[in-house]
């Protein structure tokens, strides 16, 4: 009545699954490149966080001639309130205009996450779906695009900004964009 | 000394499972009644020697021997002494200390106490446990050896991580592990069974209690690790859908899947092949979970990079113990023959339905869990794919599995008419319209999810009810009769009511608490109020003071309703000494409608205290029913069929000489 398969199928699923960890436990840690990079950025417009004070924004914002940086965050993202206070460093440097891009969050949730630990941001759009974050190939909250002057994306960051890639990536990138 | 002792202790536990896992499996292969007799007194040996072993290493903590390194790195004198124990297993290498003491502890209990078994299952069962056992102690011995020495000896520890200073959390790990070792109990039966090549209603009902155990300890960990995230991380939430967490919920749905099904085992002789492969998912996802906690290997690459050894070496466990077993089951499960048919329309199928389900939601929640670690391993990053994913994926899961979960019980076995039970549970169907109204009317602005959480949570209880009321004949006999009946009932039947009953009361916490969450955030100087879902918070003021080993801010807070006093709440904000790490301490008054809940933060630069003010509601019913789940458990466990062993006609006298 049962197939043999259906014995061997877990096996199999395994098998896959064992080779999956062995190849990601070997391999070096490296910035997993991106489709995204040197491309223009994709077109969008975001509104604000409902019942926020703060403005929403769309991809003209990121083609104004300055360099500018998107950081996708959400309330419910136990990293992203540990990067907070590098994003908030890097806001106050004043050498890059800082977008939130805040990612499938309630908006409540949202505004008091804000209200708790400080807004750094210029701009701050809700991206409610995460319709946007697909367009952008976010996979993960936090990750973090650089975008030049003309509007293309050239630096994508994945995972929470800590004090070393911010002083050794980030603001160098920032730096050889603005010139 | 002390720590040479255990030591050497732990090593000879190590040469003794070898024997362990040799001898008694060679025995009951060729029939050597003598070899398998060996199993027995060396479980038992194994656990003394574990014990000496975890005994020692505790001596060591109390003491504050700080020439051996994981003290120095885990303890500190001032430490309370609660915490000084509790830090044994608050690390990496002390937590496998413990888990090797409840692994042989678990093998000892089913020496001692499995006369009633046959020779070669016990022997068998006994030589796979041994086996599990020997790849844990070669792993703590190769890579995480607790008790080696440092130096020179420095002056004082660095001290446990603040947040793991908590009675909560000091006996969280214990019951955790009690749940994920006691699953082992049912993997070495479900691998012994396979090299036996059977399968029957008596190993259903010798598997069943170690599966109940294990599912009660665990359920009562995931509860107290909730109720921890609830009280000490202060943000009001109790369930994050962290990689921790998901850990210790992955074996429990799959030990909830593995329970249900070895009942078909039982009754019907049916769903064999998918009874034993339930055993190893449980136990496997029980041994990723320890991993992926305790390790911080799969956690983060950092602390991979830093031992490359371990993380091998655990890659390695998991391919022989896991990938062994279904190989195995590849190759013997097709032997395993089940004789009772059934309809879909039936117990069994209803079982069946319920069991493809809770696979489907831990295969969810893995996949969830190890993404991000894949990624992470990969090198991109650290994220989180977080409560979205869970929530659109877990959630629309759960709902049709509560709906059967009412009309299952109730269904006859083989073939059963779905029609008049669906109009046994009319009553249950209106309680459920009435508690969505109700919900719909008091809480207008909440999300869909929540009504429908809450109509679900009363068609389940109420069903749960009704299911007890036929089972007694309440209203169709004399009063008397069915009181006669109910105390008749089967403590196993108990387990099931208390068991469903607790559910549907904590999905109806859950649901209050996590839909209708009234959260205000805010700068307050004392004297100053708020209102927070028809409380007043009123901030009183703060005071400091020193604790055993750190110092503390509390704020106190009255809290009115309508100009009558409610209650007055303390919250805390500890420094901790050593770590300067700061944690704190809600101030939390439960009630039955929901919990009023502070938190302090910092000093702002107003003069004024950033303050978060809670009310979340029906928390308590959360907790309430996992005691339930967890009480019946504990009832079913203690059924006299568990006791008294299987039928005599299913005791394979024979088969232990003729295998």
């Amino acid at each position: 009545m049962q197939s043999r398969f259906l014995y061997i199928l877990p096996g199999l699923v395994f098998l896959v699954m064992a080779i999956y960890f062995a190849v990601g436990l070997t391999k070096d840690p490296k910035i997993l490149p991106s489709a995204l990079i040197n491309k223009p950025v994709p077109e969008f417009t975001l509104p604000p966080i409902e019942g926020g004070s703060n403005k929403g924004f769309s991809s003209d914002d990121l083609k104004k001639g300055n360099v500018s940086v998107l950081n996708v965050f959400a309330s419910w993202c136990i990293p992203c309130r540990a990067e907070h206070a590098f994003i908030t460093q890097l806001a106050e440097m004043k050498i890059a205009r800082i977008y939130g891009l805040n990612y499938k969050n309630d908006a409540k949730e949202a505004l008091a996450w804000l209200k708790e630990l400080g807004d750094p941001y210029a701009a701050i759009g809700a991206d409610t779906k995460g319709r946007v974050g697909i367009d952008w190939g976010v996979y993960g909250v936090p990750e973090t695009f650089i975008i030049d002057v003309q509007g293309k994306i050239r630096y994508k960051h994945v995972g929470p900004i800590k004090q070393k890639s911010l002083d050794e990536k980030i603001i160098p990138v920032i730096r050889t964009l603005s010139q | 000394m002390t720590a040479e002792i255990g030591h050497f202790a732990l090593i000879l536990a190590l040469l003794v499972a070898v024997m362990q896992a040799t001898v008694p499996l060679i025995g009951a292969q060729t029939g050597r009644q003598a070899w398998m007799a060996m199993a027995r007194p060396a479980a038992v040996t194994q656990f003394g020697l574990l014990a000496i072993s975890f005994g020692c290493l505790t001596q060591l903590y109390i003491t504050s021997d700080f020439s051996v390194l994981n003290v120095v790195m885990n303890s500190h004198t001032d430490k309370p002494l609660l915490y000084k124990v509790a830090g044994v297993w608050g690390n990496h290498e002390g937590s496998l200390l413990l888990w090797v003491l409840i692994l042989s502890l678990f093998g000892s209990a089913v020496a001692v106490f499995g006369a009633n078994l046959p020779p070669g299952l016990r022997a068998r069962a006994l030589s796979v446990q041994a086996m599990i056992a020997v790849g844990f102690y070669l792993f703590m011995l190769l890579t995480s050896n607790p008790f080696e020495r440092v130096f020179p000896v420095p002056i004082n520890g660095r001290d446990l991580n603040p947040l793991l200073q908590d009675p909560g959390l000091a006996i969280h790990p214990p019951m955790l592990y009690l749940g994920y070792v006691g699953f082992s109990m049912a993997f070495s039966f479900a691998i012994a069974a396979l090299i036996e090549g059977r399968v029957d209603a008596a190993w259903a009902r010798w598997v069943r209690p170690w599966t109940l155990a294990a599912w009660c300890f665990l359920t009562g960990g995931i509860g107290l690790g909730s109720w921890w995230a609830y009280y000490e991380l202060g943000w009001g939430g109790w369930w994050f859908w962290d990689p921790v967490e998901n850990a210790s919920f992955m074996p429990w749905l799959a030990g909830t899947a593995l329970l249900h099904s070895s009942t078909v085992v039982e009754k019907r002789d049916t769903l064999k092949g998918w009874t034993i492969l339930l055993a190893i998912i449980a136990f496997s996802m029980s041994l990723l979970g320890t991993f992926l906690v305790r390790s911080g290997v799969l956690t983060s690459v950092h602390a991979f990079a830093t031992d490359p050894a371990r993380g091998v070496f655990i890659l390695g466990l998991l391919i022989v113990v896991i990938g062994g077993s279904l190989a195995l089951f590849a190759w013997r499960g097709p032997a395993l023959v089940s004789t009772g048919l059934f309809k879909p329309v039936s117990r069994e199928g209803a079982l069946l339905f319920n069991n493809l389900v809770l696979s489907t939601a831990a295969a969810a929640v893995l996949l969830g869990t190890l993404y991000p670690l894949l990624l992470d391993a990969i090198g991109g990053g650290k994220v989180s794919v977080g409560p979205p994913f869970f929530n659109t994926v877990f959630i629309p899961l759960m709902i049709p599995m509560i709906i059967a979960m009412a009309i299952g019980p109730i269904l006859s076995w083989k073939r059963a008419d779905l029609m008049a039970a669906i109009n046994k549970l009319w009553l249950a169907f209106l309680a459920a319209l009435v508690a969505m109204a109700a919900a719909w009317v008091l809480r207008s602005e909440g999300p869909l999810l929540g009504i429908v959480g809450i109509g679900l949570a009363a068609w389940l209880g109420v069903a749960t009810l009704i299911e007890l009321t036929g089972r007694i004949r309440m209203f169709s006999a004399p009063f008397g009769e069915s009181l006669r009946r109910l105390r008749g009932m089967p403590r196993a039947a108990w387990g099931m009511t208390l068991g469903h009953l607790g559910l549907a009361i904590a999905i109806a916490g859950m649901t209050g608490a996590g839909a209708w969450k009234v959260e205000s955030i805010q700068s307050m100087k004392p004297g100053e109020s708020v209102n927070v879902a028809g409380y007043d918070f009123t901030f009183v003021g703060v005071k400091s003071g020193q604790g055993p080993n750190y110092s503390l801010v509390e704020a106190s807070f009255r809290i009115t309703q309508g100009g009558k006093p409610v209650v007055a709440l303390n919250a805390e904000k500890r420094v901790y000494n050593v770590s300067k790490r700061p944690t704190s301490e809600a101030g939390i008054h439960t009630m039955f409608t929901g919990d009023l809940y502070a938190v302090i933060g910092d000093k702002d630069d107003s003069g004024g205290y950033v303050t978060r003010l809670y009310f979340n509601p029906l928390v308590v019913w959360m907790w309430a029913g996992v005691l339930m789940m967890m009480f019946g458990g504990t009832l079913s466990l203690t059924d006299r069929r568990h006791r008294v062993g299987a039928p005599k006609k299913h005791q394979g006298v024979a088969q232990a000489a003729g295998a």
